[in-house]
């Protein structure tokens, strides 16, 4: 019944609407168009709005930029994240400057030469000078925006330094999975074919003595003000690593390993104090359309002072320990030194029941 | 140039006699099939209405999710059928479908078939002084595999797997694989086919625009005596053949992959419980494929509607454009670097950090050409005398999404700011109003100030006026809120941000934003309405009636086939001499001789006269060096 009332409703309303529209068309006819003058009678209204609409857009803008300011500007937690930054602050202000000028230009020009009866336009075709001034000055302005944009960007995709924490971040629909190198700091080789519901990373246990620590990290541990490499992989589609706060983004592409280095400034901790919300995480969400789940992809990161980091990594088992069935795929000659390296504790009867 | 004046001449008695006959009798051939490039340019109009129709709802559909997520959407259950969730909730993969099908419809059917298609269509033979497309049959073909393109990507969108959902740019291995995601099964097929036909479809549009503006030029319209409008169409024709055919390539390894097991695009990957055995493709090289078309395209989407607004903003300041050359140079120096910055979409992608810098480079570079359209078009209206028509106002409209737009390419350029801004609502808001707001309000314009031609009566002024004022406020609301929810990292094609804290926020922003759509969207009714009530009801217009220039708005009130009874014009001068001081009226149509106008002459003009008719039957080229 509703649903009559509200059709038949809109069906009166476009009536009476069209109504309105007849009979000024037939109160314009009936008049008598002015055949003299060449523009319609609501020109100046339109150059008014132009100018009413620069002067509320632009205060609009500047008013709502400000006012709003700590909402819109996440706070930077890493090192390279302030440097993007004040390089996207200088273009901000640079391309604000040009776009408020040219603005105010344009619709006062609208205002001031609206049509006046009787007055002709000026034949003004063309002026290298102006011409050429402006192509030469945003020239000057866009080579500074892009030396300066060229030296972050070097900066940011050198090479990371030998000791940067290594962290491997694999990418799957719909999860992120972290694989840490354990002691001996290497993180082991793998093999997409060695992937199953269990090894998930596709570890070669077979190949690579270094996968016999590697441990897995539903969460991501970062130490802070320390250098680290994530090498990002993914399993199936493209997804992409994206860490807002730390302004780090990176596909993770099927068949291709990608890297992304960059050093985290502040710990979770001094981010709860700093945002006055004791609840804060750092978050890792997916950027990249990945499929139904692309949405909910999300990791937790924890950025802990270094101590912490190394107790918590102290504390992780490795992979290899909670799934000790998989030392069937270790080589016979090499179980020993796995299972002292993943820190399996010699239960004769568990090892007798692998080795059969 | 002689052989083609007979030949054209010989076409004109063919018609006068045939006309009546053949041509008016038959209603296939007039409307359907026809060869004439007026109805094959109302056809792609009309087509392309149909489209961003549908493509605007898609949005409006996809923004209720986004703006109003707790709402209940049951009362689209009898249009959306099982992508509705029995919790009144749109299907997420649905939602993704949304998104991939409004991409994909306004990029390619409505801002590059609806606007090309038409205004290419339309204009090119009516501006340059030809009788037709040099092709007609061509054309006709270039309509059609548009049409059926179109209705295979249409049923696509009923397919019980739904249509395409990877994006617009189909990304494998995402579009590769079935198993990724639902649209990638028989919607992704048809999508491929689709897109193929299209392909198809726009070069031979492109070819023939290319070829009917070298060669069937009337006399006296040398290249520098051309509108803005056809240097626009021909550059977007040029970079469209050069461009569509690599997309074509892409899509065409990625049919392979799908369908015959090879591994261009795919390698390592373990989906649905099985590692597959395809090894050493990479996704990347079909984004570097993609892209090579996909910012070509941005240019094809929007030069034409820079060409189309240069020509409105001088008639309607009653002013020459401002820096002729300087537009034509620009235009071109546009369309040779949109080929050499596609990898600038590709920043983090794990492309070698070393060719970043040089997309950066050279795509920074592209905005000192795009700074000097902005700059001359502001120069055209100081000192004007200006009308606002409502194709004046949406070219207005188009330059200022143009400037709001264009700025933020300058942070998307570099790769260091694009690090954070790469695939958040601030591309968004980018692309949104540089490329589809600027040219589908160019678009608009074209069809206010052009409708008078094409239907031989005019649109309700002041329903344009209404249709402008909401349109552009709307547009600026929907886009202008995005930058800052861009800045706060809002990635895009997200279905919702509740799972994130981080992205917890700015509910009040999109609300805004999705009302903002509606009524936005709401205010194209009115266009609609104007359009259809014009067509058969509108005040009859005067052959000429913005006082305009170029050689169109010398033919009659609706052209016949082969566009001008008798000969065709020649050309005498250029098209923007607006306001010429001297001159009895502020405008000389391209058509008078110098000699006719000796008060108004500039020095050089004078001594063109002798030129005029030193050939004794009619005036020849002359290359005029303007100014």
């Amino acid at each position: 019944m509703t649903s009559v009332i509200i059709i038949l409703s809109v069906v009166l309303i476009l009536g009476i609407l069209y109504m309105i529209f007849r009979v000024g068309n037939l109160i314009s006819i009936a008049k008598g168009r002015n055949d003299a003058s060449r523009v319609e009678p609501d020109n100046a209204i339109h150059a008014f709005l132009f100018i009413v609409f620069m002067v509320v857009g632009l205060i609009g803008f500047f008013w709502y930029s400000y006012v709003n300011f700590d909402r819109y500007q996440l706070p930077i937690a890493s090192e390279h994240g302030a440097v993007t930054d004040r390089l996207f602050w200088i273009t901000m202000a640079v391309t604000v400057i040009a776009f408020t000028i040219i603005s105010i230009v344009m619709f006062v020009f609208l205002y001031k030469y609206q049509y006046k009866e009787g007055r002709k336009a000026s034949f003004y075709p063309d002026n290298h000078f102006l011409e050429l001034t402006w192509t030469i000055i945003p020239a000057i302005v866009l080579t500074l925006l892009i030396i300066t944009g060229l030296r972050a960007w070097n900066d940011i995709t050198s090479p990371a330094s030998k000791d940067a924490e290594v962290i491997e971040i694999i990418a799957q629909q719909f999860a992120w999975t972290a694989r840490y190198p354990g002691k001996d700091n290497q993180l082991g080789a793998y093999n997409y074919k060695l992937i199953d519901a269990i090894n998930e990373f596709g570890l070669d246990l077979g190949k690579d003595k270094n996968t016999y620590d590697d441990f897995k990290s539903l969460e991501l541990h970062l130490p802070v003000n320390k250098e680290v490499l994530l090498k990002i992989r993914a399993k199936d589609v493209i997804h992409s690593v994206f860490i807002p706060h730390f302004r780090v983004k990176m596909d993770a592409v099927p068949g291709m390993s990608t890297q992304f280095k960059f050093v985290a400034t502040k710990t979770t901790e001094e981010m709860r104090t700093e945002t006055g919300n004791p609840n804060f995480n750092y978050e890792l969400a997916c950027a990249e359309i990945c499929g139904r789940g692309h949405f909910s992809m999300k990791m937790t990161v924890i950025v802990e002072d270094q101590e912490s980091y190394d107790r918590w990594k102290a504390s992780q088992e490795a992979w290899l320990k909670q799934n000790p069935d998989y030392l069937k795929n270790v080589p016979a000659e090499l179980k020993e030194a796995a299972m002292i390296k993943a820190g399996i504790e010699k239960d004769p009867g568990a090892v007798a029941a692998v080795l059969e | 140039m002689a052989t083609t004046d007979i030949h054209l001449h010989h076409d004109v008695h063919h018609h006068d006699d045939h006309e009546h006959e053949h041509h008016e009798g038959n209603f296939w051939t007039k409307y359907i099939f026809s060869e004439d490039h007026k109805i094959i340019g109302k056809q792609f109009l009309i087509t392309g209405i149909f489209w961003a129709l549908l493509g605007g709802t898609l949005s409006v559909i996809f923004r209720l999710q986004l703006g109003f997520p707790d709402m209940d959407l049951s009362w689209l259950k009898p249009v959306l059928g099982q992508w509705i969730t029995p919790e009144g909730k749109l299907d997420p993969e649905f939602y993704l479908a949304l998104v991939t099908m409004h991409g994909t419809i306004m990029v390619f059917f409505v801002l590059t078939a609806g606007l090309s298609g038409t205004f290419s269509n339309f204009l090119i033979p009516l501006q340059i002084g030809a009788r037709d497309m040099a092709s007609g049959f061509m054309n006709m073909l270039s309509y059609w595999f548009f049409f059926a393109s179109g209705v295979i990507m249409f049923s696509s969108l009923f397919l019980e797997t739904g249509p395409a959902g990877g994006g617009w740019t189909i990304y494998p291995p995402l579009s590769a694989l079935p198993q990724a995601i639902k649209g990638s099964g028989l919607g992704m097929t048809m999508w491929l086919v689709s897109m193929a036909l299209f392909i198809v479809s726009s070069l031979l549009g492109s070819i023939n625009y290319i070829t009917t503006i070298i060669n069937l030029r009337t006399k006296g319209m040398s290249f520098t005596r051309m509108p803005l409008t056809i240097w626009s169409f021909l550059f977007t024709a040029i970079v469209g053949v050069l461009a569509f055919p690599v997309l074509f390539a892409a899509v065409l390894l990625l049919v392979f992959d799908r369908s015959f097991g090879t591994s261009f695009y795919l390698s390592e990957i373990f989906i649905g419980g099985e590692a597959l055995a395809n090894v050493g493709g990479s996704p990347v090289l079909f984004q570097h494929l993609f892209w090579f078309l996909g910012h070509p395209e941005v240019y094809i989407v929007l030069l034409p509607s820079l060409g189309i607004c240069s020509e409105i903003i001088s008639t309607n300041s009653r002013k020459p454009i401002f820096g002729y050359k300087a537009m034509i140079g620009s235009m071109l120096f546009i369309a040779i670097l949109s080929f050499v910055v596609w990898a600038h979409h590709m920043f983090v992608t794990g492309m070698n950090p070393f060719l970043g810098s040089v997309f950066m480079l050279l795509t920074l570079i592209i905005a000192v050409p795009s700074a000097v359209k902005i700059f001359n078009y502001v120069t055209t209206l100081w000192k004007g005398n200006i009308r606002f028509t409502s194709g004046m106002l949406f070219s207005i409209g188009m330059v200022s999404y143009f400037l709001s737009g264009g700025i933020t390419g300058i942070f998307l350029g570099n790769s260091a700011i694009d690090i954070h801004l790469h695939d958040t609502y601030f591309v968004i808001a980018h692309f949104h109003l540089v490329m589809g707001s600027a040219s589908f309000f160019g678009m608009l314009a074209g069809i206010y100030h052009w409708f008078p031609k094409m239907f031989g009566r005019m649109m309700d002024e002041r329903l344009g006026a209404i249709h402008f004022w909401i349109s552009f406020v709307g547009v600026y609301m929907v886009f202008f809120p995005m930058h800052y929810i861009g800045i706060a990292g809002f990635p895009r094609r997200y279905y919702s941000w509740t799972n994130f804290e981080t992205f917890d926020g700015w509910a009040d922003l999109n609300m805004l934003i999705s009302a903002a759509a509606v009524i936005t969207l709401s205010a194209q009714f009115i266009f609609l309405f104007n359009f259809f009530y014009s067509i058969f009801r509108g005040r009859i217009a005067p052959a000429n009636p913005w006082r305009a220039n170029t050689l169109e708005w010398t033919t009659p009130r609706v052209p016949g086939h082969g566009n001008w009874p008798g000969e065709i014009p020649s050309v005498y001068r250029w098209p923007y001499d607006y306001s010429k001081p001297g001159a009895a009226d502020d405008y000389i149509p391209q058509t008078v001789p110098f000699s006719e106008t000796p008060e108004s002459n500039l020095p050089h003009e004078n001594e063109m006269i002798k030129l005029e008719s030193s050939n004794g039957d009619g005036p020849i080229i002359v290359e005029g060096d303007k100014h």
